[in-house]
């Protein structure tokens, strides 16, 4: 746009901090993965990259609706256990299905639709209760981690749940051409994500509404409607990651994804998106989920002693939220 | 300004049979605060391309008055009637649906998307939808938001630049810009020049009359009375909730007002008036 009247200021350059808000993450996965093929001749070997991705798929899957839930300024603890929680009943339907003589795709399709729908619906009362009910969404999913853990514990007996048959462990070891079907349910996933967030009216509503909620209000859009249906597509989401955890474990395990919140969560601030709402990129959460997954892996290789990856887990979320905080601060303005 | 030109609006030119009638009458508006009374039964009425005035302490109810009118807070008694017809306001999205816009004091932008977005803020231009799901035409935003900056003469902020980055007149502008695009019949401006510097603030005090010319009707606030006497044709005083005076601007002055805002007594003896 010209820029015609006097005084109009120009348009700000970019500086360092913010080409560094941008596009540091890839250049840390990057150098990451630079020391680790230094560090460990297997590293580099595609096996163990595939591998790498198919292990953070569960995570950068969950990661997805958690992003938009952040983007909204709220947060949603309740993933992990929702997860386990939506593999559970999946698994249950899928028990039920050789005695019934039900073992198709159909019914493999349904089973996960269930699964989904437990998401959804676990997710959609996370947002009711913090639209509607008034209470933080901090609280709220905290209730439902516990909430959702003890309902998985319930229907589990609380051991885990076997026997889910071939076409259901296809999801998380089968192949389309030489990609894994996981890979192939991440960049399916992660493209309508980024296309909806970019290019639709909802979701600029998302980016809006994180950023000054009484403003969208005040023009006529329903916020407490948009956020109940974030939260209910996070529960989704949180579902079909659960579901794909089922089917890589071949089983339903009551204590599966304990603590996932915290893998989520760092995935989403290594990716850069504001917990203060607002601002953030869903393709870099992606980035984010695979540099944690390259964190443990690498970890591994190098024989670390597993107690250390946790310490480093959490170091490594508080090392970005203050390295985001002191760039944002540096640059001045409303950037928070 | 130069003449806004945002051409005739929808209310006024065509003389309705209910032409005679004021645009907007209030009458005896209560409003609740769980137990505290902020309107306390007022009445009011905005003629049509008529400039109005309301003024009075912190506290007073003007923002509750104008957040009535908006549909921020719908009322808790008294009525409303608007262009001829009895309404309730329930909802901003109503408000703008029959006509009545308003600049709030804070702007009400969202400071990560750009001036276009702003301005489109709730009417996004949609290229395609399918459900909920609805694609945006982020270019003819981009254009129709430069166009209507360019037809009010306001400086335009470059296009993409998030409007947290603007400066104060210019982020005045993308909201006057956002109240003036669907030609409204009724623009409530609410402490417009708060947060502007002195030639910014000039020039933002000449848009009530220019609209009032074209027949729209403008509800200002201002904590400056000297601004409120130079651009309304009524003043309306609020004192805690009720409705002191209802003056002609005409035949009002500076301690008029003071002491309507005030209060007689403590005007006197504070030596105001």
């Amino acid at each position: 746009m010209r820029e015609t009247a006097a005084g109009a200021r120009e348009r700000p350059s970019r500086d360092w901090r913010e080409i560094a808000l941008d596009y540091g993450i890839y250049v840390i996965l990057l150098a990451f993965v630079v020391v680790m093929a230094l560090l460990s001749p297997n590293f580099l070997q595609a096996r163990n990259l595939l591998n790498i991705a198919v292990q953070a798929s569960t995570v950068a899957v969950i990661a997805a609706g958690t992003t938009m839930v952040i983007l909204l300024a709220e947060i949603d603890l309740s993933v992990g256990s929702v997860a386990a929680l939506a593999g559970a009943v999946t698994a249950g339907i899928l028990e039920l299905g050789p005695a019934a003589g039900l073992t198709g795709v159909g019914w493999v399709g349904l089973a996960i639709l269930a699964g989904l729908a437990i998401g959804a619906a676990l997710g959609a009362v996370n947002g009711a209760l913090t639209v509607w009910g008034g209470i933080p969404s901090f609280i709220v999913t905290l209730g439902m981690l516990s909430v959702a853990r003890g309902l998985t514990l319930l229907y589990t007996g609380g051991r885990p749940i076997f026997g889910l048959g071939d076409a259901f462990s296809r999801i998380a070891y089968g192949t389309i051409g030489p990609v894994p079907v996981p890979i192939v349910i991440l960049v399916v996933l992660y493209t309508l994500a980024a296309l909806f967030l970019h290019t639709t009216q909802l979701g600029r509503y998302v980016y809006a509404a994180g950023t000054n909620r009484r403003a969208v209000a005040l023009a006529g859009v329903n916020v407490n409607r948009l956020k109940v249906g974030v939260f209910a597509l996070a529960g989704t989401l949180a579902g079909l990651g659960g579901v794909l955890l089922t089917s890589r474990l071949d089983s339903a395990q009551p204590t599966a994804a304990t603590g996932w919140e915290l893998d989520v969560i760092a995935a989403v601030v290594l990716g850069g998106t504001s917990l203060y709402g607002g601002r953030g990129a869903v393709v870099k959460t992606l980035v984010g989920a695979l540099l944690l997954q390259l964190i443990s892996n690498g970890l591994n290789l190098l024989n670390v002693q597993a107690y250390w990856q946790q310490i480093t887990k959490g170091g490594v979320i508080l090392a970005a939220l203050l390295f985001e905080r002191a760039l944002r601060r540096a640059r001045g303005g409303s950037a928070m | 300004m130069p003449d806004p030109a945002i051409g005739p609006p929808s209310g006024a030119g065509e003389p309705p049979a209910a032409g005679t009638q004021p645009l907007l009458q209030m009458e005896n508006i209560v409003k609740r605060f769980g137990g505290v009374l902020a309107l306390d039964g007022v009445s009011l009425s905005v003629e049509r391309g008529s400039v109005v005035g309301l003024v009075g302490d912190n506290g007073a109810g003007k923002s509750t008055l104008i957040k009535v009118v908006s549909g921020a807070h719908p009322p808790d008694g008294g009525t409303l009637r608007f262009d001829g017809a009895r309404v309730r306001i329930a909802s901003p999205r109503f408000a703008k649906e029959i006509g009545i816009e308003t600049v709030y004091q804070d702007l009400a932008l969202v400071d990560t998307i750009d001036a276009a977005g702003n301005i489109f803020l709730g009417r996004e231009i949609v290229r395609f939808g399918a459900g909920p799901v609805k694609v945006l035409n982020k270019r003819r935003m981009q254009r129709s938001a430069r166009e209507l900056l360019g037809r009010l003469g306001l400086e335009l902020p470059s296009s993409g630049t998030e409007v947290g980055m603007l400066s104060g007149g210019q982020r005045q502008s993308v909201a006057i810009s956002r109240a003036l695009y669907t030609r409204p019949k009724l623009v409530i401006l609410d402490e417009p020049t708060s947060a502007l510097a002195v030639t910014e603030a000039r020039k933002v005090l000449e848009l009530p009359r220019t609209l009032a010319a074209q027949g729209v009707s403008v509800i200002i606030i201002s904590h400056t009375l000297q601004d409120v006497l130079d651009v309304t044709d009524r003043i309306v005083v609020l004192r805690k909730g009720r409705k002191v005076a209802d003056l002609a601007t005409r035949e009002t002055s500076l301690e008029d007002l003071v002491t309507y805002i005030v209060g007689s007594e403590r005007a006197k003896g504070a030596g105001y008036a």
